[in-house]
């Protein structure tokens, strides 16, 4: 990744190397300034010096200027680069990942875990050099005044990379577990204001306050812990220096007395021993940050490193896996569950159990059970949202393994149990999974899906934003533009998970008499709890602990009187009670 | 953040300010020893250059080996003083700021614990969250690294100025004349740079959000094969966000060299204006070197003036949204004449009739609406005598839950009055009241700390063994003793570590600890096993136990075992009676009975379920239109 910014980084380090070895040259102007002073010199002279002070600052300031453009210019492209590269890799791995990892953990590591790389990158990596090049020339020419000197005022020089490196290590521990504390602070106080009620029905405001306080006790408490020690960085290092400049001026004060060095090379010298003070500084500081940047660095490869979903459509730019998977969408497709069994990984009873059954081309097939009877597994499978096991799940005839997700997805339309909307507009909600969608196509799916009248009532109609940023919409509202989505998608395969268990039983009748057209020429599964339903389906399968318990159509079950029997006995006596 | 917490105003607004410092009123004495300090820290600065002047002017230029041993002890005194008094400063600013922010995350946090209910209703946690962390810790920005701080920079430029001025005041003009040059450069570059950053936090917020959603979404967003399309949208945010981070960069690139740039033009001038008037007028070499350190010293804080701006900024738009908190109306308390448990004349009266009308609850004619007129419940009227059990029957929505909402007076009721105890629920403190009414609700909330935390609740007046007798009682005691650590074992945030049976066997024994006179039960629904079923009930047996009992019932074990039944439908009363009167009405009361005798003749799921089913068809039945149109929660006997 860093190979495309070879030439941009050579350039970045050219300039660090280029504004050091220039700005260098200063403390010999200043020599060569004082000396003539002190053996007399024309003021014609003395402005010519002012005058290379001036052009070396200028010179040296325009490198220095493209140094910080270039080196931490990249350093803002890598983090791009890498950041990009890890949402791609995000979303190609499998939705069970995504049930394991918790979203804040992967979100620092695209935030915080990406900023420490680039701070390693970019002013590590300049610093790094700059330092390297101050000390190696400056040391030469310090050298070249006194040894003896130079050996002597170096000699706190270390100690200051030392202190920053250490303190600097120590302070970031510290910082870190005050933020760990300060979340912990955020959870109580986020706990004691959802659970606002219980407080005050147990009248437990004053104990609340009294925890609240302890643990705000804590909190200052490593505060303190923390302001100890990085309070004596800044000052420490003051001294340091100070003590490194003390030194050059008492011990150069000495040689220049007893006539070893002149007041010129003095003056340099001291004036080089300044220009190491930040170096130094800096070294400590560079150290933190690659031994900070490393870590975030594995941290970021380790989700990277996660196998994607389908290892052999991983790679490749998007741009290509966009035209290439265009293939066409076959028209009439049906459904086939094979002595299906699966086990979600991780548990140890399986959800479904020898679950075989049809839904020919075109047909609609509902499922009712009780929760957690494995009816929204059954449906997850099919797009492979989980892995079925090899040969118990077809789609056209064809073993959903063996078709590129890409392709077996464009197949289907679904709309979930619990519907997502995005923060857009209403339109562009709806229209999220095609590619370009005409309006007109927008309303007379959104029609179907009777969430026509709600937009219209909408302060923008279809332009109104949702989400965070935009309206609320009620679960009914949000089920509706699934629908929506699911029916624009145009696939031949329409699976409707008891999507419409949040809207009443008058709009769920307009909404079904909108479908049953659309149902017509798809191939659906649909999972309901009303029998209102599920009522006119082809077929009817009930399942019950993971098996299929009951088959057939309304009437054939309903003579059967077994479990569907029960449910639509129950759910007219509820309709009977809502209307008393 | 909404946008509107983006919004920034003037950087010094005097009311704030002045109520700011308020807060560091207890800290006064320590805030006057900070001040001294940053005065001698800035001295100290000043002796550096000054004592550079000696060691070259004095003691090397006339090879006085002496005068420069002294100067090196001055020097070497200096630094030390420097170490010890920067030290000691910095750490008093920021314990000081520390403690400040904890008297305000206090005050803000006893306000929220003081706010009506009705305030949680409309008002999103995570708004107030960030009133209680970010406001707060921005206000600590300013204490730690403003305010005090920027009076250290005054003080050192003053005295930077005045000892140029008394070291030649020719060359100081000669310096100052760059001046104009840095202030221009620095503001100009504030400007934009606030403008990129301001550009860079909204970009980045959008990244960040996009990131968010995709990883929420990333089930949807997998399933409608939008993997392309969002790569494409999300490369553009990153792109913008990169771009504006790339002009920051740009910013600095050119700022930093140019200040620099700026300084070397000041050295230049001092090195030839100087230079010729050491030459002409004696001027020393000492105080050209002093100069140039006292140019550069000079410099720094300028060019930080614009940080602490921004600081500053900030930090008023944080305080006028805690004042504003701060300054919410909290609930009203009745006036003490009409407190209970005082001695004069009036409660002595009342008393009197306390003795007949204790445990007794009334309401007459509650009209309740959340918003306009939604009417939630609507004329409701029935008594309940002391020591009486009344159940509430009702569909979700029906206005069971808003009812004892009322009597706890999480709101106040809009038309007509409830009464406990004879006394109106207006006449109450709120803390006698809700001492007095003991809630047990549906899903337990507990708090994370230890299981006697939980039991205890924050009073110190009950003692271990009182809350271990009434864990006793409950039969909550042996599972507690069989935990790590027994009555000290952790719990987590709402409990997440208990099973649901005993979370509610630990909310029987909180409330029977308090011994209440009132009992509220929202019983629960969730599935526990036959053992801990019948635990449970027993443990309800005991807590009703000569208390007026107020019920809202799903369990047909409790519906029969209490006085009366009342049956709330689309918040009114239209069915009052017991369990047998009621079934031989054939109204609602019988149908939903009906109901769940259906669900338990197909019932083979868990034991537990098979009581549930009234609640079921309640759930069902609501979710028609009206106020409690809210989603329907799967339940598992809605299919049995």
């Amino acid at each position: 990744m860093i190979a495309r910014y070879r030439r941009g980084l050579a350039w970045g380090i050219a300039c660090v190397v280029l504004t050091d070895l220039i700005a260098l040259t200063q403390p010999q102007v200043l020599r060569f300034a004082v000396d003539d002073l002190y053996r007399g010199v024309t003021s014609e002279k003395l402005g010519r010096y002012a005058v290379i002070l001036f052009a070396i600052a200028v010179v040296s300031g325009l490198f220095k200027f493209w140094m910080r453009l270039t080196v931490i210019g990249i350093s803002r492209h890598l983090e791009y680069d890498l950041r990009n590269e890890l949402f791609a890799h995000l979303q190609h791995l499998p939705l069970r990942y995504f049930q394991r990892a918790r979203t804040g953990e992967i979100m620092s590591r695209a935030t915080n875990d990406l900023s420490a790389v680039r701070m390693m990158l970019g002013p590590g990596l300049m610093y790094l050099v700059n330092t390297v090049v101050v000390a190696l020339v400056s040391i030469g020419f310090m050298l070249a005044i006194s040894p003896r000197l130079t050996l002597l005022s170096l000699l706190p020089l270390p100690l200051v990379s030392l202190a920053v490196w250490v303190f600097g290590e120590r302070i970031h521990r510290r910082f870190e577990e005050i933020q760990a504390h300060f979340a912990t602070l955020s959870a109580r106080v986020q706990e004691n204001l959802a659970g606002v009620r219980v407080v005050r029905a147990f009248a437990r405001e004053a104990g609340e306050l009294e925890d609240f306080r302890a643990l705000n006790r804590e909190y200052l408490a490593k505060n303190l812990a923390l302001i100890s020690t990085s309070g004596f960085l800044n000052p420490g290092l003051a001294f340091l220096s100070g003590v490194a400049a003390l030194l050059a001026l008492y011990l150069g004060g000495r040689q220049v007395i007893a006539g070893h060095i002149t007041l010129g090379e003095f003056v340099a010298f001291t004036t080089y021993l300044a220009m190491l003070n930040w170096p130094m500084v800096a070294l400590g500081w560079v150290i933190n940050l690659f031994q900070r940047g490393m870590a975030s660095y594995r941290r970021i490869l380790d989700i990277l490193d996660q196998p994607a979903a389908e290892p052999e459509f991983g790679s490749g730019s998007w741009a290509e896996r966009r035209t290439s998977a265009r293939a066409e969408v076959r028209e009439r497709i049906g459904i086939e569950f094979r002595d299906l069994t699966f086990t979600y990984p991780g548990a140890n009873r399986p959800a479904l159990r020898s679950v075989s059954f049809t839904v020919p081309a075109g047909r609609t097939v509902a499922i009712v059970g009780r929760t957690g009877a494995g009816k929204s597994t059954l449906l997850a499978l099919l797009p492979r949202l989980f892995e079925p096991p090899p040969g118990t799940v077809f789609l056209d005839g064809r073993d959903v393994r063996t078709w590129s997700l890409e392709e077996l997805r464009r197949h289907i339309g679904m709309a979930p149990q619990d519907p997502f909307l995005f923060s857009a507009t209403v339109a562009e909600n709806i229209a999220y999974g095609v590619e370009h969608a005409e309006p007109a196509a927008i309303e007379r799916v959104t029609a179907i899906a009777g969430l026509d009248g709600d937009v219209r009532a909408f302060p923008a109609g279809y332009g109104t934003r949702v989400g965070e940023r935009g309206i609320t919409l009620s679960g009914g509202q949000k089920q509706r533009a699934t629908i929506a989505r699911a029916v624009l998608r145009d696939a031949p395969v329409l699976l409707l998970d008891d999507c419409l268990s949040s809207v009443d039983t008058h709009t769920e009748e307009t909404i079904l008499r909108g479908l049953r057209g659309e149902m017509a020429r798809r191939t659906t599964l649909i999972i309901s709890h009303r029998v209102s339903t599920v009522r006119d389906a082809d077929e009817i399968v009930v399942l019950d602990e993971g098996a299929v318990a009951e088959r057939g159509t309304h009437a054939g079950l309903l003579a059967h009187d077994g479990l569907y029997a029960a449910l639509v006995r129950q759910q007219q006596l509820e309709e009977e009670l809502e209307a008393s | 953040m909404s946008q509107d917490e983006e919004v920034l105003g003037r950087a010094y607004d005097g009311r704030l300010m002045r109520r700011l410092l308020g807060y560091l009123k207890p800290y006064r004495g320590q805030v006057v020893v900070a001040a001294v300090f940053v005065l001698l820290d800035s001295l100290v600065q000043l002796a550096g250059p000054y004592l550079t002047k000696e060691a070259i002017d004095n003691g090397i230029r006339h090879r006085d080996l002496a005068h420069l041993d002294l100067v090196a002890l001055l020097y070497l005194t200096m630094l030390a003083v420097g170490l010890g008094v920067g030290y000691l400063n910095n750490q008093i600013i920021q314990r000081v700021g520390q403690h400040v922010m904890l008297d305000l995350r206090v005050a803000l946090f006893r306000q929220l614990q003081r706010l009506p209910v009705s305030f949680y209703d409309r008002t999103p946690i995570g708004r107030l969250m960030t009133r209680v962390t970010n406001d707060v810790d921005a206000l600590n920005e300013l204490a730690t690294a403003g305010v005090i701080a920027i009076f250290g920079d005054l003080f050192t430029v003053v005295g930077i100025v005045f000892a140029m001025f008394r070291l030649n005041a020719e060359l100081l003009v000669v310096t100052f004349s760059v001046l104009p040059l840095i202030l221009i450069v620095s503001l100009t570059f504030r400007l934009r740079v606030r403008r990129s950053f301001r550009d860079i936090r909204t970009r980045l917020a959008r990244m960040n959000a996009f990131l968010n959603e995709n990883l929420t979404g990333m089930g949807t967003v997998q399933l409608l094969n939008r993997e392309a399309r969002n790569y494409e949208e999300f490369r553009q945010v990153n792109a913008q966000h990169r771009d504006s981070n790339l002009e920051a960069v740009f910013y600095h690139a050119v700022f930093f060299p140019v200040l620099e740039l700026v300084g070397a033009l000041a050295v230049s001038l001092i090195v030839w204006y100087g230079g010729r008037q050491v030459m002409w007028t004696g001027i020393t070499l000492g105080t050209l070197v002093a100069f140039i350190q006292y140019t550069q010293r000079f410099f720094r804080p300028i060019s930080d003036l614009s940080e602490k701006y921004n600081v500053l900024q900030q930090a008023m738009a944080s305080s006028e949204r805690i004042f504003d908190l701060l300054d919410m109306p909290v609930e009203a308390e009745p006036a003490p004449a009409l407190a209970p448990a005082t001695g004069n004349g009036r409660a002595a009266r009342e008393g009197a009739a306390t003795g007949r009308d204790e445990g007794r609850i009334e309401f007459r004619n509650v009209w309740f609406a959340y918003q306009d007129d939604n009417w939630v419940l609507q004329d409701v009227s029935f008594d309940i005598a002391p020591g009486e059990r009344v159940a509430l029957v009702g569909a979700t929505g029906s206005g069971k839950t808003t009812l004892t909402s009322l009597l706890l007076r999480f709101y106040d009721v809009r038309r007509g009055e409830i009464r406990v105890d004879g006394r109106p629920l207006e006449a109450w403190p709120r803390g006698a009241l809700r001492e007095r009414i003991g809630l047990v609700l549906q899903d337990p909330f507990l708090f994370s700390g230890t299981i006697e935390s939980n039991l205890r609740l924050g009073d110190p007046r009950r003692t271990h063994e009182a809350l271990e007798r009434a864990a006793r009682e409950v039969g909550a005691h042996e599972f507690i003793e069989r935990l790590p650590g027994g009555y000290g074992a952790e719990v987590r945030e709402r409990g997440a570590t208990l099973s649901a049976g005993q979370r509610q066997l630990l909310a029987f024994a909180r409330t029977l600890a308090r011994e209440p006179r009132l009992l509220v039960l929202d019983e629960a629904t969730s599935s526990v096993d036959t053992r801990t079923e019948l635990l449970i009930q027993a443990a309800l047996r005991r807590l009703m136990e000569g208390r007026t009992c107020l019920v809202i019932a799903h369990r047909l074990s409790t519906i029969q075992d209490v006085d009366r039944i009342v049956v709330l439908h689309h918040g009114r009363v239209r069915e009052v009676g017991t369990h047998a009167e009621l079934l031989a009405l054939g109204g609602i009361y019988a149908r939903l009975y009906q109901l769940q005798v259906l669900g338990n003749r197909h019932g083979d799921g868990a034991p537990a379920a098979r009581d549930r089913a009234p609640d079921a068809a309640v759930l069902r039945a609501a979710s028609g239109p009206g106020p409690g149109s809210s989603p329907v929660v799967d339940s598992p006997a809605r299919l049995v």
